[in-house]
């Protein structure tokens, strides 16, 4: 029940995109094409899960033992980029097909503040390890689910006849705006 | 004081205004711009991540190896936000709690790493502080100017100070009324700057 709970939050009710504004990068430049989306989207899933371990591990048995607390935000950051790049290397080397897949998106997820945020989010909320990966997992699904709903309205929007200073961004974020109306239907849900 | 250093100034409020203009850190834009004065709070952190950071990366370019520099310039700008977080917790809590993520988010916040990338790393010192300044009051304020406009319509007051009795429009203090303030806002600085910039 618990951790249907965590799921739910963090897929629905606090979506990590439309509610609590992290990750917009990606969300606006990666959502022109469901394609790119659905790549850009299986990568996050891929490191926020990986990350979210690493730097729980990392913060429990060095940072907390030794009372380094204070050094988090340089160690995640350090720790996220590394693992960005062992993961690139190891699926260059062990799997090809992911590696195409995913590869152009990897490069550009060290920038994605989603990730960090997850990884200093679980320290916050006194998770466990267990707790903190459902927690990855989920939150990766939600954003997950918005980049790819928005680029499906993207795509159909490139059609539309609109003012010209409202072109490109403006009108992405407005339809953000929207999606992200509909998905306050989900508050209150999970208290 | 001449027109380079003039322009390097003033460059940032408008014509390359990192938020509305050349569109980088949008996640603080969007996510602690309920008050004017968190907007404040935040762009005054992210100057002085910004200042400090390009000024450091300036003077350390021509030790850092090529091959290392964005972990090496990430590195300096985790440790001037480490700074300003620490600081923000000892002698502003209250704000601290209202910032809360984004304080140590500003690590990732694209602006700070674009601009030692594109300016400090290729400018002196000198004149890589004061393009943090200029990018830093562009920052500072964007950030007001859209928790301005969303705590006056979202809660009926202006720096706390309430100017209406009844309830104001709720939808703008709410997350859908980021995205669309800063919609309509950078639609209207792209018409504006289309008009000064033409040509």
């Amino acid at each position: 029940m618990e951790y249907l709970m965590i799921i739910v939050a963090g897929i629905f009710v606090n979506n990590i995109v439309l509610n609590q504004f992290l990750g917009i990068c990606p969300f606006l430049g990666v959502s022109n094409k469901l394609e790119n989306a659905i790549g850009m989207s299986a990568a996050v899933v891929f490191v926020m899960t990986l990350s979210t371990t690493a730097t729980y591990l990392v913060n429990k048995y060095v940072l907390v033992t030794n009372n380094l607390s204070f050094m988090q935000t340089i160690v995640y950051i350090l720790v996220i980029a590394a693992l960005v790049q062992v993961v690139e290397i190891i699926l260059k080397k062990t799997s090809p097909a992911l590696y195409q897949a995913l590869g152009v998106y990897l490069p550009l997820i060290t920038t994605n503040c989603a990730i960090l945020a997850v990884a200093i989010l679980v320290v916050q909320k006194n998770f466990n390890l267990m707790q903190s990966v459902v927690f990855a997992i989920a939150t990766s699904l939600g954003f997950s689910f918005a980049l790819i709903v928005f680029s499906g309205i993207r795509e159909q929007l490139d059609l539309v006849n609109i003012p010209k200073a409202m072109k490109g961004v403006p009108l992405s974020l407005l339809t953000a705006g929207l999606l992200s109306l509909a998905f306050m239907g989900f508050s209150g849900m999970v208290k | 004081m001449n027109k380079a250093l003039i322009n390097n100034l003033t460059k940032g409020i408008l014509k390359e205004n990192p938020t509305f203009v050349i569109i980088l850190g949008m996640c603080p834009t969007l996510g602690v711009t309920t008050l004017a004065a968190n907007g404040i709070g935040m762009g005054l952190a992210t100057t002085f991540v910004l200042i400090l950071s390009n000024a450091f990366i300036a003077l350390l370019k021509d030790l850092i190896p090529d091959k290392v520099r964005i972990p090496a310039y990430i590195v300096i700008i985790a440790t001037f936000v480490t700074i300003v977080d620490l600081v923000m917790a000892a002698y502003f809590p209250a704000l601290y709690t209202q910032l809360g993520i984004f304080i140590p988010l500003i690590v990732v916040n694209c602006i700070i790493l674009g601009r030692a990338e594109a300016y400090a790393a290729k400018n002196n010192v000198f004149d890589s502080i004061i393009d943090g300044i200029s990018m830093g009051l562009g920052v500072t304020l964007a950030l007001t100017l859209i928790g301005g406009i969303r705590e006056i319509l979202g809660a009926g007051s202006i720096f706390g100070h309430k100017f209406i009795n009844s309830d104001a429009i709720l939808i703008f203090i709410l997350p859908p009324g980021a995205f669309i303030v800063l919609a309509y806002v950078i639609a209207i600085v792209n018409k504006i700057n289309k008009a000064v910039y033409k040509g």
